[in-house]
């Protein structure tokens, strides 16, 4: 083993506003406080540094296996750790679709044999993402992947007696249905936010209606039957309201809005530039403005990226052909920091919680969100709040460069990402991939050796 | 000029100065020799990814009376259809030496997307992308207008407080669009009339009045311009009215309702027309129709464009 196991992270700031050492050794934080010893251990320059909790993200699209054009586990691994996450759910779209144990459990190896981040596939509510047929939620759930969420993500669950069906099966072992609240009927050929301005650019609209509609039927389905229900990235000032009234009658729905949603608006379609083509499509001001007011106030439970890799060919085209969707790994702390706590709505243990501890709660995901303590897991992420980058393609991690946010002054800069006690980004740079992957594979046997000796004491 | 993408962001000036130079044009069309060498040696393509024969027979009599080298390209049923993108075939058209983009797209910016693009030098002139815009037949519209509004005087003026109708599919509708910009631009004042169905939720951003019912609006508005739009068959399939019968009755500028027009009031459709359905016999075949002049002024109209953005100085885009 020639990894160094064991770190001292000096004089970080951690997000109540004190400043501590963090002593890491074999995964687990073994020691806090200040002036801890550096015998052994590598050291961690992190005066003026901000610690946060790894970051999770619920909302990933990996687009391994069948879609390695534009990403594969590895590379949007590596997109994760540079924007600070130490965990991401892989959306179940790929091809063929997440919808068996074999595929899931795939996803998993491939992510852990990459090893930097726990990657946790979600599995398909339909077979194929059809929307007709239930997936096989029962063996995605007992498999070695243990899936709790399930999502059609990119389409709608629009069957209400799906639906229905999905929300009461995963109650059985504590899943969560994600919904990507569209619906269909409302949004044929739709290319953009419906409204002012997609009337002067001839774009077939997307109304919010079609996303409030089909947020209003979940929350009342998920409250019939007692079931747990995430809505992904909601939009619109309207479903705001919708989630708020649901969330004061105790309904158990949580829900996630993107980065995206938060700071850029359909203005930006104007241009017909396709890296501003997203699904759900870029909204108004007041949108935005509901949209930050409602996570600053807990109504939207967490940040989740919705990163989803494309190709140049599949954007560099005509608007109407081009595809949906945007990365957003690298910069999603980065754009949180500017609308939301560079505006005073909120502080940084509200950016803990709404892209770490609440995503792992909601997601399930083992050893992840958790705070920052003696025998917590060495899950965690070194970031600069007092710098500003011009973004560019040469800051993205992943395969693709489909970024809307090129050129855009941002705050904020991931300089250390720590996994399962290991470095994944060091000095603002992501570690080697051969480097990661024997660390993790380390991680990986001394595990196993834990176990076994257990087993057969 | 360096394309035509728009009317929407087109000065006052610059649409005076193409309905300027297309009377130039139209008065080479009565000439024994219809033409002109000014584009000499220039390559005009006509890129045309929907069937229009009208409008590209309208760009090549234009680009022809310029004495352009004309290379018509239906991309429908061509390569394009085997996955050829946009760039692809753009690049081909610039490597076979194209100095002039005619692009019919469905969809809408695709004018746009090729001009911003850095993948042609050529100059784009939009011949209707999607549900946007058709510039030049908003264009050929308000020559004509003009034309029968101050005759042979009609060089340098604009449409100032002429009142104009627009009836039908606004929604899906380039042509009412392009019209809407482009005559407010020129001082006209623009009503639209259609079922709600027909129209963009949000209209606020068109500059023009709204009306849904047809004789309201022709007895308020007491208009010098009647526009019909053409109802495409298959809208009745996809619920926007019950029936051609119910849309004809309503909507439809009957014998009836052409004479209870003013009596100077002139009638327009962009073609081709479906008698019957949105306009009847007699306004169509009427005198105060203008239907085949407009016809005849879109070549006008397209030949100073042609001119403007491949012989002129070319700086920006209109």
């Amino acid at each position: 083993m020639t990894t160094t196991t064991t770190h001292l992270i000096r004089a970080v700031e951690t997000v109540e506003g004190t400043r501590t050492d963090v002593l890491v050794r074999d995964g687990v934080v073994v020691e806090l406080g200040s002036g801890l010893s550096a015998a052994g251990a590598s050291i961690v320059d992190a005066d003026g540094l901000l610690v946060l909790p790894g970051l999770v993200d619920l909302h990933t699209h990996l687009r391994e296996p069948g879609g390695e054009g534009s990403e594969t586990v590895l590379t949007g691994s590596r997109a994760a750790a540079a924007g600070g996450f130490t965990a991401v759910n892989a959306m179940a779209n790929s091809s063929p679709v997440a919808d068996t144990a074999g595929v899931v459990e795939q996803v998993q190896a491939l992510g852990d044999r990459a090893g930097y981040v726990t990657v946790r596939p979600i599995g398909a509510v339909s077979r194929g993402l059809e929307g007709t047929h239930l997936s096989e939620i029962g063996a995605m759930a007992r498999s070695r992947a243990a899936v709790r969420v399930f999502s059609d993500d990119g389409h709608c669950v629009s069957d209400p007696l799906l639906m229905r069906r999905a929300l009461e099966y995963v109650k059985g072992f504590g899943g969560v249905v994600a919904q990507h609240a569209q619906e269909p009927r409302l949004t044929v050929g739709a290319q953009m936010n419906e409204g002012a301005l997609s009337a002067e650019l001839g774009l077939a609209g997307w109304p919010a209606v079609a996303e409030e509609a089909i947020i209003a039927r979940d929350v009342l389905l998920a409250d019939h039957v007692g079931a747990r229900l995430h809505v992904c990235h909601v939009s619109t000032a309207g479903s705001v309201e919708v989630i708020r009234w649901a969330k004061s009658r105790g309904i158990d729905v949580t829900a996630e809005v993107t980065p995206h949603h938060l700071l850029l608006t359909e203005d930006l379609v104007a241009g017909y530039d396709s890296r501003f083509k997203v699904n759900p499509p870029l909204r108004g001001h007041d949108d935005v403005e509901a949209l930050r007011a409602a996570l600053a106030d807990g109504t939207i439970d967490i940040v989740a990226t919705d990163h989803a890799p494309h190709t140049s060919e599949a954007k560099c085209c005509e608007w109407d052909s081009a595809a949906n969707g945007m990365v957003g790994l690298e910069t999603a702390l980065p754009v949180v920091q500017r609308t939301m706590v560079d505006t005073g709505l909120i502080g940084w243990a509200d950016v803990a919680r709404i892209m770490s501890t609440t995503p792992a709660v909601i997601g399930r995901v083992a050893g992840q969100g958790r705070p920052l303590a003696v025998g917590e897991p060495a899950e965690l992420t070194l970031y600069d709040r007092s710098v500003t980058r011009t973004f560019s393609v040469d800051h993205l991690a992943g395969k693709s460069v489909n970024s809307p946010f090129i050129d855009y002054d941002l705050p904020g800069r991931v300089m250390a990402t720590f996994h399962q006690g290991y470095a994944t980004v060091e000095s603002g740079r992501v570690v080697e991939t051969e480097t990661v992957a024997r660390a993790a594979a380390g991680v990986a046997a001394r595990r196993l050796a834990i176990e076994t000796g257990a087993s057969t004491r | 000029m360096r394309h035509l993408l728009s009317t929407a962001d087109l000065a006052l000036d610059d649409a005076l100065r193409i309905l300027d130079i297309a009377e130039d044009m139209a008065d080479v069309s009565t000439r024994e020799v219809r033409k002109l060498p000014t584009l000499r040696g220039t390559t005009v393509v006509n890129l045309f990814y929907e069937d229009s024969t009208r409008t590209r027979i309208s760009f090549e009599a234009a680009a022809k009376r310029l004495s352009a080298d004309v290379i018509n390209f239906a991309a429908k049923g061509s390569s394009v259809s085997k996955g050829e993108s946009l760039k692809d075939t753009a690049q081909t058209l610039a490597a076979m030496g194209a100095d002039g983009i005619v692009i019919r797209h469905p969809s809408s910016g695709a004018p746009r997307v090729l001009a911003d693009s850095g993948w042609v030098e050529a100059a784009v002139v939009n011949a209707g992308d999607g549900t946007h815009e058709h510039p030049t037949q908003a264009l050929l519209d308000a020559f004509t207008m003009r034309r029968r509004l101050h005759g042979a005087a009609s060089r340098g003026r604009d449409l100032d407080g002429l009142r104009v109708v627009i009836v039908g599919d606004i929604l899906h509708s380039r042509v009412a669009r392009s019209n809407a910009w482009l005559l407010r631009t020129l001082g006209a004042h623009v009503s639209v009339v259609a079922p709600p169905t027909l129209l963009p939720v949000d209209v606020s951003r068109f500059g023009v009045d709204v009306y849904y019912d047809l004789d309201e609006a022709l007895a308020r508005v007491r208009p010098d311009v009647v526009m019909m739009l053409r109802i495409q068959q298959e809208r009745m399939n996809e619920a926007f009215f019950p029936n051609a019968r119910e849309y004809a009755r309503s909507w439809g500028l009957s014998a009836a309702r052409f004479r209870a027009l003013p009596a100077t009031a002139i009638v327009m459709h962009p073609g081709p027309m479906n008698r019957g359905l949105e306009i009847s016999d007699e306004a169509a075949d009427s005198p105060r129709s203008t239907v085949r002049e407009q016809v005849a002024n879109g070549v006008a109209v397209r030949m100073a464009v042609l001119y403007l953005t491949l012989a002129g100085d070319r700086e920006d885009s209109l």
